[in-house]
């Protein structure tokens, strides 16, 4: 996943041993990847959001439709034989719509947690190993930037800087840390008072290398966990800010979009929710089981098994 | 433990003073003004208004003036509403808390159990099939939920209204399009949190001396399985209690989440400010409670005195 | 070890016990079904959006209005049917002089406020005094500058209001002298700008120029209309009942009106299917076409007093080029608009004033032609689109605008082989890059506050506030000034179609459609009629209970 999530974290009891030895021996991506093969459910998750990634990104250029011409004949209709999705209220085959709203989505779904993961994940773990004036004036300052007015904080960026995706995917990044770094600080410190922590600072490694190598490894299953849940969050934020102009512009749709859309027709109108909705769903179902299949595959405690 | 609350408290006022000061600011950079309109109002009749509410002053002078009234504990005037800051406060703050202790209830009495046992039971059906329903709760979002159960339990049923705040029914379909959301989200972490907890040596060595198992579950996971929770329901609280805009405009309810959104987009200066200082206050409480409790679980960690 | 058990025990035992005690609390009267209230004859109105005021001479919406114009009275009422006409309000007769610059009008003996107050020419001499003195902030203040100084003494360059032409003859006659024949006077004086308030309730409440409309709460609120205000329950609803003060109380059959703040229009429409409304204020537009099919006894569509258009911001290349505003307003199908994406029987604009004046020609002038938008723009330098710059569409966020900004787009892209991009702002940026010109092309929508054309074309002379297109022609001010001026109707009319046809050849703007009202009426409800304006006073509206009488 990130590189400093790549060395060893297992527990190490018995430390006095050759520490290095151990770290170098078989790869917990190696152990993992053992594991993982084993877990159907989430293989299937695995292959299943590849197919998605597959289909948001190459899909539009098979199909003979533009996600952004109208046909004002074709408006609303049901599914078709020439529209499989139907079509949207500007006759829009919806299907190619899905498809070019999965890469938004996905895209910030992706870059978006990943962002979050990076800052909350080594601030929340940084706050609570280092502790004492730095945890207090670090988590403090998380108390302010979570009461600021979200809205007026976009509304401020979209003046400043002028309509880009990228930053669309870095300003959600940047919202969606902060209840990472409040879990991930409260499970640091449950573990920073555990035996090998204390072993491998007995041993002078740098609080750097403890913090990369010996905790954060241990706090991994809850950050998948929290991980899995941020992204349907930020893809639905994604939706909320878009709506207040910053990031994609119409035509382009995205996931959030479209659900929006099916939202307010339910009732005459129930495929432009139901379609959109279930490659969301799915998408999300498959990275949960994933998620929960990486999280025991990376389980540095269940090699024991 | 008195000490370590008196120093956080100190922490929150400070805390509180720099959002309000952020805050302040932030809402005079951003474009457009309380006033403007699409049909514009004249130039002169625009400047005796601004006059009128100080707006015509430079912004320094503003935050001072604004810092003197609101140590009088006056959150001013509201610019689009005939109500006082504090009056709209006092009257939709209470909707929202009460909303939010419903759906806190739901989403409470729902998610924990399914996610202990989800844990406990892990990979068998007891797991996959309430964790799928969660997913799903995690799918539907506020404005796809609220519609369904309105349209559902309001117009196709008939059984409650499909929107407004008057009578104790009313609070339902709210409640559950709020509550259900947070109890999927809750399930989960729970899950994780206990997981973890479960694979950890102290809970195998008693299984293997022969503590019974529920005697493991309720006396030595819950407690530490929880912790991921509690961090969570930190700020999740005061995110719920504070109003959900979503879910207050599908509904009708007249909550503080609409205050909080419609004021933003108002440029309702004095709003926004009074809705955030009530946030402010309401997740700073909800932190250091959430501090307290993970000290009270877990005893090893003390009240840093450094 | 215990310990922690109690502490989670005793927090969720915390929460139940608080929930329960909010739900006593929370205990509160029902609002009436709307068939108890059909019964009953109390109206349950859906009006849009929570009124900011309840003061005439503050209030600027659509939203207040309605609830203003029941409560309250001015000189001349809506008339029940047409807009065009004049009816009497608490003035009972009047009169004009020959060239329709001083009018005098008697008030009904019977008119009262609703403490019992006879309404008198005082009071309303004391009302156009706050709505002008330069220390109120009246934003409808340019309304009364009709009158004789009234700008002047809004301005501060005239101190005493005995100069300003509003004057009390007697207890009960009025004098207004305007600045210049205004044959439309009548037309502009229903507007509640014009409404009279009550000068001792505003004395006893922080006086004339007081902001925090104590006075308009329902404890203080004096008006003389036919209703009263019995509740305000802000974000919940404002309740109005029948006055036994209001002069023509004998025909007002309502006991009661509801007025809702509903935003969302599909929570509007789930309220009105499930028998919480009897008037929604609009429908969710793509549920119209089935419902004007399926259910014709409660969908409306009525005409309205409005234009849907997008500006042109003159100031720059390529739009400084009317050949390239043209080629843009030829190259929109706006049938195809109407009938496919507006979807609620709009009216394709040919030009910028709506149909519906008494005697107004319209100029005929603009239509769809692909091949002349072409052509204009090969004229203008860009054959087929080639070397035209990237040009951004600004609109507000909202569906409905999203929809048409995306089918107008694709029309132009498609015709003209330009590239013009969506840009959505939220609702105060955009309103702040319209009025600084920091757009291309902008959305932009005006309805009409009184029966005459110079509603919709006064706002495009040189340097008026509501340009915001950088457009500027020396004749059409000329015009639209005269016009002002103008004593016969027929003259005033000649001058705004010459206005209006320079305007719609030069196309600062470009007008798409005309609007219109869109909403949900239960079967029910009666004495309602189709109104330009969009104003149904209330007092005219009744409740038929009778299950046969639904008509449908």
């Amino acid at each position: 996943m990130k590189p400093q999530l790549s060395p060893s974290g297992k527990r190490l009891p018995d430390v006095s041993v050759d520490l290095e030895a151990i770290e170098s021996g078989t790869s917990l991506w190696q152990d993992a990847w053992h594991r993982l093969r084993k877990n159907h459910l989430a293989l299937a998750s695995f292959w299943i959001l590849i197919f998605m990634v597959l289909f948001c990104f190459l899909g539009p250029l098979l199909s003979p439709y533009d996600y952004r011409s109208n046909n004002l004949e074709k408006t609303l209709l049901n599914p078709t034989a020439g529209h499989w999705f139907g079509t949207d209220d500007l006759g829009r085959d919806q299907l190619t719509r899905v498809m070019v709203g999965g890469r938004v989505s996905l895209g910030v779904g992706i870059i978006a947690t990943t962002v979050s993961l990076l800052i909350g994940v080594t601030y929340g773990a940084t706050a609570a190993y280092v502790g004492g004036k730095v945890d207090a004036v670090m988590m403090r300052l998380v108390d302010v930037l979570y009461a600021l007015p979200f809205t007026i904080f976009v509304i401020l960026l979209m003046t400043i800087f002028e309509r880009s995706i990228v930053l669309l995917f870095v300003v959600i990044g940047a919202v969606e840390w902060l209840t990472m770094a409040r879990i991930v600080r409260g499970q640091v410190l449950s573990l920073k008072q555990q035996e090998f922590v204390e072993a491998a600072v007995s041993l002078g490694y740098s609080t750097r290398r403890i913090i990369f190598r010996h905790i954060i490894p241990n706090v991994i299953g809850v950050v998948i966990v929290y991980a899995t849940l941020t992204v349907p969050a930020v893809m639905l934020l994604e939706s909320f800010l878009s709506f207040l102009g910053l990031g994609v512009q119409p035509p382009m749709p995205s996931w959030g979009s479209l659900i929006k859309l099916g939202a307010d027709n339910i009732q005459l109108y129930p495929h432009l929710l139901i379609i959109p909705a279930l490659f969301f769903s799915l998408t999300l179902f498959s990275l949960n089981f994933l998620g929960d299949g990486l999280r025991d595959a990376l389980d540095p405690k269940s090699s024991k098994d | 433990m008195f000490k370590f609350i008196a120093r956080r408290l100190v922490q929150a006022a400070f805390v509180i003073f720099v959002i309000i000061t952020v805050t302040f600011f932030m809402v005079r950079f951003a474009p457009g003004d309380p006033f403007s309109a699409e049909r514009k109002m004249p130039e002169h009749i625009k400047e005796r208004l601004m006059a009128h509410y100080g707006l015509d002053q430079p912004v320094l002078v503003q935050y001072g003036n604004y810092l003197k009234q609101l140590a009088r504990g006056d959150l001013g005037p509201s610019f689009t509403e005939t109500r006082s800051v504090n009056q709209i406060l006092a009257a939709s703050f209470p909707v929202s808390l009460e909303l939010g202790g419903w759906a806190l209830l739901i989403a409470l009495g729902i998610g924990m159990p399914i996610g202990i046992v989800a844990a406990v039971f892990r990979n068998t059906l007891a797991d996959y099939v309430p964790m799928s329903l969660a997913m799903i709760g995690i799918c539907l979002p506020t404005f796809v939920l609220g519609p369904i159960l309105a349209l559902v339990f309001g117009v196709w049923l008939g059984w409650l209204n499909v929107s407004g705040w008057f009578v104790p029914s009313d609070r339902i379909l709210p409640a559950l399009t709020i509550g259900l959301v947070y109890a999927a989200v809750i399930a989960r972490i729970t899950r994780g949190g206990m997981l973890e907890i479960l694979s950890q040596d102290f809970i195998r060595t008693a299984i293997a001396k022969g503590v019974p198992f529920w005697r493991v579950i309720v006396f030595h996971t819950l407690k530490g399985g929880l912790l991921p929770v509690i961090s969570f329901l930190g700020p999740a609280l005061a995110g719920i209690i504070s109003g959900s805009f979503v879910v207050e405009t599908i509904f009708q309810i007249p909550g503080m989440g609409r205050e909080f959104v419609s004021s933003a987009f108002d440029r309702d200066y004095t709003l926004v400010l009074g809705t955030v200082i009530l946030y402010a206050l309401l997740i700073t409480a909800a932190n250091l409670l959430v501090d307290i409790v993970q000290v009270v679980l877990n005893p090893r960690l003390r009240f840093e005195e450094s | 070890m215990k310990a922690w058990i109690g502490t989670i025990s005793g927090l969720a035992g915390s929460i139940i016990a608080l929930g329960l005690v909010l739900l006593q609390s929370g205990c509160g009267q029902g609002i009436p079904d709307a068939d108890t209230a059909a019964a009953e004859g109390i109206l349950l109105f859906g009006n849009g959006a929570e009124p900011k005021t309840l003061d005439p001479q503050r209030a600027t919406g659509v939203t207040e209005n309605r609830i203003i114009s029941a409560l309250v009275e001015g000189l001349i009422a809506y008339h029940p049917t047409d807009d065009n006409l004049p009816e009497p309000g608490v003035a009972e007769s009047w009169e004009a002089s020959e060239d329709a610059s001083v009018w005098t009008f008697r008030l009904r003996e019977d008119a009262r406020w609703s403490n019992g107050d006879p309404v008198t020419a005082e009071d309303f001499v004391y009302s156009y005094e706050r709505m002008l003195n330069p220390g109120f902030p009246g934003e409808y203040a340019q309304m009364l500058y009709v009158i004789e100084n009234a700008e002047a003494y809004n301005a501060g360059r005239v101190t005493d209001f005995a100069e300003v032409g509003v004057e009390a003859l007697e207890e009960r006659i009025l004098r207004i002298r305007l600045v210049g024949p205004t044959p439309y006077f009548l037309n502009m004086l229903k507007h509640y700008s014009w409404f009279p308030v009550h000068p001792a309730t505003i004395e006893a409440h922080g006086g004339p120029f007081d902001m925090s409309g104590a006075w308009t709460l329902p404890e203080n609120f004096v008006g003389n209309g036919a209703f009263v205000l019995e509740d305000w329950q802000p974000n919940q609803y404002v309740l109005l009942t029948r006055s036994d003060t209001y002069w023509d109380r004998e025909r007002t059959r309502l006991s009661g009106v509801y007025f809702f703040p509903v935003e969302d229009s599909n929570t509007e429409k789930r309220m009105f299917d499930s028998g919480l409304l009897h008037l929604t204020s609009t429908v969710p537009t793509n549920d119209i076409p089935r419902l004007k099919q399926e259910r014709p006894d409660i969908m409306n569509i009525d005409d309205y007093l409005g234009t849907y258009f997008y500006r042109l911001n003159v100031t720059q290349e390529p739009l400084d080029n009317p050949l390239v505003r043209k080629a843009l307003a030829f190259a929109i199908d706006r049938e195809a608009i109407v009938e496919r994406v507006a979807l609620g029987d709009q009216k394709p604009a040919h030009a910028f004033v709506p149909e519906g004046f008494m005697n107004y020609p319209s100029p005929e002038r603009l239509g769809y032609d692909p091949e002349q938008a072409q052509a204009l723009l090969a004229e203008a330098g860009y054959p087929g689109g080639e070397g035209f710059p990237e040009l951004y569409l600004l609109f507000n966020t909202s569906e409905g605008h999203r929809k048409i900004a995306e089918a107008i787009v694709s029309m132009w892209n498609d015709t003209l082989g330009i590239s013009m991009q969506l840009e959505n702002k939220e609702w105060k940026v955009y309103l702040d890059a319209q009025s600084h010109l920091d757009y291309d092309v902008a959305r932009a929508g005006w309805i009409g506050d009184y029966m005459d054309p110079i509603t919709f074309l006064g706002m495009f002379t040189t340097g008026n506030g509501n340009n915001d297109t950088g457009w500027s022609n020396e004749r059409y001010d000329f015009l639209i000034n005269a016009a002002r001026r103008s004593e016969s109707e027929a003259e005033h009319f000649a001058l705004l179609h010459e206005a209006e046809e320079i305007l719609m050849k030069e196309l600062p703007v470009v007008p798409l459609y005309w609007y219109t009202r869109i909403y949900l009426k239960d079967p029910r409800v009666r004495g309602w009629s189709p109104k330009l304006l969009d104003n149904h006073p209330m007092k005219y509206l009744y409740l038929d209970d009778r299950a046969d009488a639904a008509g449908n």
